[in-house]
């Protein structure tokens, strides 16, 4: 057994070390090849000045034409038109070079104004980190308050160097030219199969480590700018799991998930989304609407982590005294709701920097539309979530629900808010706050137990972000997304079901992706450390002392028997729980 | 000598500490407990889990007094402290075998 586990931790160690040996040995150093800027002096000029409808201001050589091109009439003229219309640009532009001056400065603005949006909004969502720390913690026990704020905190930084390391290059590796920052071509390694007549992108290869100033490197300034805003993307699914897994897992085995989130598990999907692979190509290759469109991530940051967060907590297993041997549940209250709603105040107003900065351009105007529409969808999905529970399910208006049902609204606008009107925006969202309710009691009744509603917030409403874009896309904005003509539309606004068959499509490759690659992390890491979940002593006593060290609140007397439930209906209810339970309970 | 433990409603403790200034009682010590008697808890529900709330918070205050003023005490706790709902509380007495003040190691009676 000792044998095993020394050797599957070579093994990870072995195969971290093979990715990162490979991808930078496979730097190309032809002349040709982008030239990365690691200064930013040459990013941003008469090239990026565009007017508010995409047009250049500079008129490029046209390609030059192949003989037998030549032969076609209609090519050549094509031709013919593209060379005068250079031939005079040119020469208009070699009559004016102080105006070619200012177009160099102008694009370089352009340029600037994108980045500063990109890196403040960037910004913004590295501050929901503490958000989802504090929502987390105030629906949980205060006995555990330093793990669960511990491994909330710790996620950043884990996922940020894996995603350092060799996400971002798994992820990114082969998404092009960054067109709105500058247009630097340098990630250009996609792994792509070709099958069935199309082409078929898996996993970028470019990238790994940031490196390289040399032609075919990555170390450009705009390349670092997209990192941080994905990064912070990437940790905001990194840090979903550890509220559905909050109050029973033991902080090695989360540790070893945080190596696994930002290397391999998140980047996969996103790829096939954000990265030019096969799911944003479903458009282009099988007329499926724009292929599956994901304006700021509901499918690829929040229903992968509530997949992530469901598939963990089935093999975790609920915590202690949650549920009976019946099947119905016991009351674990959560011990700070003020800090849980704070936090979801947090959360709400990093959401500014998730869904607009998804633009990746303050230059292009539908922000706005962007902004607004996330929050009337926080509003709804608030409201809504409050009246279900109030006036249908307890017949009381529910602080837990209120934040849980704010944040699927948000959740939920966040893949469609550039696509929907306000109407849209609106009854998403209040569709949202119904649907996290029912959830919630779902996944209690079937036994998932899920102590701050991450995997409804996050997993479910995630999909129908999604599925509601195929529906109320409404054809204002979105004209060439993912390299297909026209705006994207849906079924409500004439679009037919197309639209919605690829959001379909790319949820179910979402949750089947997940659901693998979290069983193969789970079961690798639960060999590597023994198990997930702490004994049963440590976890009736509260985790901070044996796991961490240190309370989270000194001094502080805690009604530990109202906190811990013991569950009915088992003649041995240390039996209730999977896992290492053969440590006797003892009273604390 | 004999220990006065009464257990009241929280927001009582006010006026049964002025109530008690006023007949020469300068001394107690008071803590927070929780507890319940022959009312019912209410059954709440969170996110779909039942549970009772059978403990009500209340207010648990001790003065030791000499023999002769236990009559007087009982009687100012009991009208003081009243508010003719349930949940007013219960008033014990325990006798006191010895006592000492610690500063100036004077027992008994002195030290009461």
């Amino acid at each position: 057994m000792k044998v095993r586990v020394k050797l599957l931790k070579w093994l990870c160690v072995v195969a971290v070390v093979g990715v990162l040996a490979i991808g930078l040995a496979r730097t190309t150093r032809a002349d040709d090849a982008p030239k990365p800027d690691p200064s930013g002096t040459a990013t941003g000029n008469r090239t990026t000045v565009v007017d508010a409808g995409g047009t250049a201001l500079v008129v490029s050589e046209p390609a030059k034409l192949s003989d037998d091109d030549a032969k076609d009439p209609a090519k050549k003229k094509a031709y013919d038109d593209a060379l005068k219309a250079y031939a005079d640009f040119k020469a208009q532009a070699d009559k004016e070079p102080l105006a070619m001056q200012l177009a160099d400065a102008v694009g370089h603005n352009r340029v600037a104004i994108n980045f500063t949006w990109t890196l403040v909004t960037g910004f913004l969502v590295m501050f929901m980190q503490a958000g989802f720390a504090m929502v987390e913690t105030g629906l949980t026990r205060a006995k555990n308050t330093a793990h669960t704020f511990a491994m909330n905190f710790m996620i950043y930084p884990m996922g940020m160097l894996g995603f350092y390391l060799c996400g971002f290059a798994f992820m990114f590796g082969g998404m092009g030219a960054i067109g709105t920052m500058g247009g630097f071509a340098g990630l250009n390694h996609e792994i792509t199969v070709h099958m069935f007549g199309h082409d078929w992108g898996l996993l970028g290869w470019k990238g790994f480590l940031l490196m390289g100033k040399e032609p075919g490197g990555v170390y450009d300034t705009a390349v670092f700018t997209l990192f941080l805003f994905q990064m912070v993307f990437m940790d905001t699914t990194a840090t979903i799991p550890t509220g559905a897994l909050a109050e029973r897992w033991k902080f090695s085995s989360f540790m070893l998930y945080g190596c696994a989130i930002g290397t391999i598990m998140y980047p996969v999907f996103g790829n096939w989304v954000w990265g030019g692979g096969w799911l944003s190509q479903l458009g282009a290759n099988f007329g499926l609407g724009h292929g599956h469109v994901d304006f700021a991530g509901s499918s690829v940051v929040h229903m992968q982590g509530g997949v992530i967060a469901l598939i963990a907590s089935w093999m975790v297993g609920a915590r202690y005294g949650k549920f009976n041997k019946d099947g119905s549940t016991n009351f674990i209250p959560p011990h700070n709701i003020p800090m849980a709603m704070a936090g979801t105040f947090i959360l709400a107003f990093g959401w500014f920097g998730f869904n607009p900065g998804s633009s990746l351009a303050a230059t292009d105007l539908r922000i706005g539309v962007v902004a607004t529409n996330t929050m009337l969808a926080s509003a709804t999905g608030a409201l809504a979530a409050t009246l279900w529970m109030w006036w249908v399910r307890t017949k009381k208006p529910d602080p837990s629900m209120m934040c849980n049902g704010m944040l699927a609204g948000l959740v939920a606008i966040t893949c469609p808010c550039a696509f929907v009107s306000a109407g849209g925006a609106s009854i998403l969202g209040a569709v949202s706050g119904i649907l996290v309710v029912e959830s919630v009691f779902f996944f209690d009744k079937i036994g998932i137990d899920d102590p701050v509603g991450a995997i409804s917030v996050h997993g479910v409403n995630g999909a129908w972000g999604c599925l509601s874009l195929g529906l109320f896309a409404d054809g204002t904005y979105g004209d060439g997304w993912n390299g297909v003509p026209g705006k994207v539309t849906g079924l409500f606004y004439g679009g037919g079901m197309n639209q919605f068959w690829a959001e379909l499509i790319g949820c179910t490759a979402c949750f089947v992706t997940l659901a693998v690659l979290t069983f193969i992390v789970f079961k690798v890491v639960g060999v590597i450390v023994g198990g997930h979940r702490p004994t049963l002593e440590v976890e009736i006593g509260g985790l901070d002392i044996p796991e961490m060290g240190c309370y989270g609140y000194s001094g502080m007397v805690m009604d530990k028997e109202v906190e811990t439930p013991h569950p009915k209906g088992y003649s041995n209810p240390a039996m209730s729980v999977p896992g290492p339970t053969k440590t006797p309970v003892s009273t604390h | 000598m004999n220990k006065i433990e009464a257990i009241i409603k929280p927001f009582k403790l006010d006026e049964v500490k002025a109530a008690l200034a006023e007949v020469g009682i300068e001394g107690m010590t008071v803590s927070e407990v929780k507890g319940f008697g022959r009312q019912k808890g209410q059954t709440e529900i969170y996110r779909g889990s039942e549970y009772t709330v059978d403990f009500v918070p209340k207010i648990k205050l001790e003065v030791v007094v000499s023999d002769d003023e236990v009559d007087r005490v009982l009687k100012v706790i009991q009208e003081t402290a009243k508010t003719g709902k349930i949940g007013d509380g219960k008033i014990f007495v325990w006798p006191i075998s010895r006592a000492m003040r610690i500063r100036t190691a004077e027992t008994d009676e002195a030290a009461v």
